[in-house]
């Protein structure tokens, strides 16, 4: 049988958009991982984390970090290496997040103006500290399994396929934590109105530390799933960051269900429209969308109110 | 309340003394060696070359070996007597793979550090954006960076590039043996800037030569880290797939290449930049085994290997498989990095031919370099044998093929010199200084 596993040039074939929808689709789940961390923040703190894509970043950096001494000096497998990074990275992430709501956007008493200056000079001090720490090289991490899907047209890593499931995973699990649990009524209390939820005993301080630790720590999540694919870079959180707040505010600021209903429409859109023709076209048409929501729906599509 | 206040405030300037302390450390640190080298008589004081070098950003693997190619290289002139009996001195600054900030380290290398001449750096669009600064200086600037512009007209009187190839020699010279041995029909895959822009234009006009034709021309934005959504626009009928990466995601496209074609591939042309710095063995690149890369000085040192080759391993603490010595993991930018070496022993020809003494004879320099046209295979030119046209300010040499073979570049063909010559676009010479 003459299969051959390369495309024919012609208009949108078959082929095309099945690489397309793949491509959105990995890039959906982990966009909403990404995009959740950001929008949970300012949806509880009304902090806009400009930092974001560096806690996206110091996931990766790390995941290589704890598979690099996993397989080097122990001898482990990928999968172990990865399975340690996976719970341990986010942890980490989470951690220094809370430290730095500490450190920093509680003295500033989450001004909102104050904290978006104050996170960009976070966002340079991680920058740098990896530079410093880490390098200025890419490096790879390895799968913690690798198979291929062969399609009708072409091979997929069978990998990409495994981090969507992960990540609708992962939603779900924070979706139950925020509607189902003591800690997600007290997080959805303080976002509701703060004053009251302290007058109630709500440690409001230790609920803003831990809602930009798990912000952190989603972000670090997605980098650990997606680094891979992709190889560890310092400079690797511009792209995310910038991908999150145009989900953010297509979604809605805070509200998580916009969120997920916007990601899954910009990674889709951005894999289909990038195979088709241009990556550089599926920016421009999602920033112009931005700009459109801005103007005529600048609550998003399924904000409750004005920001 | 007050107290609170009063401590941070203590602590605040506490914090402020310590950093003015730091700062005055510093700026000390950095007048005394001046200071002390004015002392010393002029003839002695070293000679300065401003080192342009991606220590960050897109080309920093490139960087770390171009730095360390040039500290053997200079250590090794400093050994045999340094340049006219004056020690060579390298003043490193980092241009961030950045072609803004690259034109602001040539501004600082002419008025900061006074240097004598700048060197350097690899990526064309930093290079592109440093040569005009460079001009307008008045500061000799010889480029390692392979690009066509400095042939093509493009830069000025005070850049050249007599250490490495351009990829237009390079690719021309590629073509015949591409189109003889894997196919026709080919399709390339290449940064959108500059240097990929070269190998586009140039590659496609050479394969036309053989009779072959470019079916299709991939672009890709040069800070991309995924690929797979480039892939689709293969076209079926490609008999040859010609790609040149660079960048942090090189290793990720190779990879996704590998899942999308599985076994049944075209023939895989590559320039090596896509590896370069890279383990051909590194997990994921197993299916480029039996394809083909252009290689500018062989990575792996083989068994011809020639005594200069071995010299010029050894100086820059390179083992035969190409990586660092201390570390097998430590792959370097092999293909590439021999023109750091080979471009300081050609300023050090030329400065010695000029009997250079200062920044007033930096035109004697170019004139003197301008006049050279054969760098013979030596310790100085280890890749091999050069012509060097004073005209274009450009060096032809010898070009590579390799086969992977067993996660191995195996050469299996090297073009003559001649393959890689081609009519001047321009005369340097007859620009005024």
């Amino acid at each position: 049988m003459d299969l051959i596993s390369y495309l024919p040039f012609s208009l949108p074939h078959p082929a095309l958009l099945a690489a397309g929808v793949l491509e959105g689709t990995v890039l959906a789940a982990v966009l909403a991982l990404t995009a959740l961390g950001l929008s949970i923040v300012f949806g509880i703190m009304r902090v806009v984390n400009v930092a974001h894509g560096e806690f996206y970043m110091l996931g990766a950096v790390l995941a290589w970090f704890i598979t690099h001494t996993v397989s080097g000096t122990v001898g482990g497998p990928p999968w172990l290496g990865f399975g340690i990074a996976l719970i341990v990275a986010p942890l980490v992430v989470a951690s220094m997040a809370a430290a730095t709501d500490w450190l920093v956007l509680k003295r500033l008493d989450y001004d909102p103006e104050a904290t978006i200056v104050a996170t960009i000079g976070i966002l340079y001090i991680i920058q740098q500290l990896a530079l410093t720490f880490y390098g200025p090289d890419a490096r790879p991490v390895e799968a913690p399994f690798d198979f291929r899907v062969q399609t009708p047209w072409f091979g997929y890593s069978g990998y990409k396929l495994s981090v969507v499931g992960a990540a609708i995973l992962l939603m779900l699990v924070v979706w139950l934590v925020l509607t189902r649990t003591k800690i997600g009524l007290i997080m959805r209390a303080t976002q509701y109105d703060r004053e009251t939820a302290q007058a109630f005993g709500i440690p409001v301080d230790k609920v803003y530390a831990g809602v930009f630790a798990l912000g952190a720590g989603l972000a670090a999540i997605g980098a650990v799933l997606i680094v891979p694919i992709q190889q560890a870079h310092y400079l690797m959180g511009g792209d995310p960051l910038l991908l999150s707040f145009i989900v953010v505010i297509l979604g809605g600021l805070g509200s998580l269900r916009g969120t997920l209903v916007a990601a899954i429409f910009i990674g889709l859109s951005d894999g289909i429209i990038s195979t088709l023709y241009e990556p550089t076209l599926a920016k421009i048409l999602a920033t112009l969308l931005v700009a459109m929501v801005l103007v005529f729906r600048p609550q998003g599509l399924f904000g409750a109110r004005a920001a | 309340m007050a107290t609170d206040d009063t401590t941070r405030g203590t602590d605040r300037r506490t914090l402020l003394k310590g950093a003015a302390a730091i700062g005055a450390v510093a700026a000390g640190a950095q007048l005394l060696p001046g200071a002390a080298r004015y002392a010393q008589a002029q003839s002695s004081a070293p000679i300065k070359i401003g080192f342009q070098v991606h220590r960050t950003g897109i080309g920093a693997a490139y960087g770390r070996w171009y730095d360390r190619t040039t500290k053997a290289a200079a250590k090794l002139i400093n050994d045999g007597g340094g340049i006219n009996g004056r020690p060579v001195e390298i003043i490193a600054e980092d241009d961030g793979t950045d072609p803004k900030r690259g034109a602001e380290v040539i501004e600082k290398f002419a008025t900061k550090h006074e240097c004598d001449v700048a060197f350097g750096t690899l990526f064309s669009h930093v290079v592109i954006g440093s040569a005009p600064r460079a001009g307008e200086l008045k500061l000799p600037y010889f480029v390692v960076s392979e690009g066509h512009h400095v042939a093509s007209g493009m830069l000025n009187r005070y850049t050249l590039q007599p250490g490495i190839t351009d990829v237009k020699s390079q690719v021309q010279s590629m073509a015949p043996w591409v189109a003889d041995n894997l196919g026709k029909k080919v399709t390339m895959i290449y940064p959108d800037f500059a240097f990929g822009h070269d190998h586009r234009d140039y590659f496609s006009e050479a394969i036309e030569r053989q009779g072959g034709n470019v079916i299709a021309k991939i672009a890709i934005p040069p800070r991309e880290t995924s690929f797979f959504k480039y892939l689709p626009k293969i076209p079926k009928d490609t008999e040859v797939l010609y790609h040149v990466m660079v960048g942090p995601g090189v290793l990720t496209f190779v990879k996704e290449m590998g899942e999308y074609f599985g076994d049944k591939r075209p023939e895989i042309f590559g320039f090596i930049d896509s590896l370069e710095a890279v383990d051909i063995a590194s997990p994921g690149l197993e299916f480029l085994e039996g394809s083909h890369f252009w290689e500018g000085y062989p990575r792996y040192a083989g068994e011809n290997q020639s005594a200069h080759d071995k010299f010029y391993r050894e100086a820059v603490g390179v083992d035969e498989n190409g990586a660092s010595l201390s570390d097998p993991k430590d792959v370097s930018t092999f293909a590439h990095m021999f023109g750091c070496w080979e471009t300081l022993h050609i300023l050090k020809a030329g400065m010695e031919a000029a009997d250079y003494k200062g920044p007033k004879d930096r035109q004697a320099l170019i004139e003197a370099v301008e006049n050279m046209d054969v760098f013979p295979e030596s310790r100085a030119h280890p890749q091999g044998s050069k012509l060097f046209n004073g005209r274009t300010h450009q060096a032809f040499g010898h070009q590579h093929i390799s086969r992977v073979e067993g996660g191995k570049l195996v050469p299996v063909h090297k073009t003559s010199i001649f393959d890689t010559v081609y009519e001047d676009e321009t005369d340097y010479t007859k620009m005024s200084f």
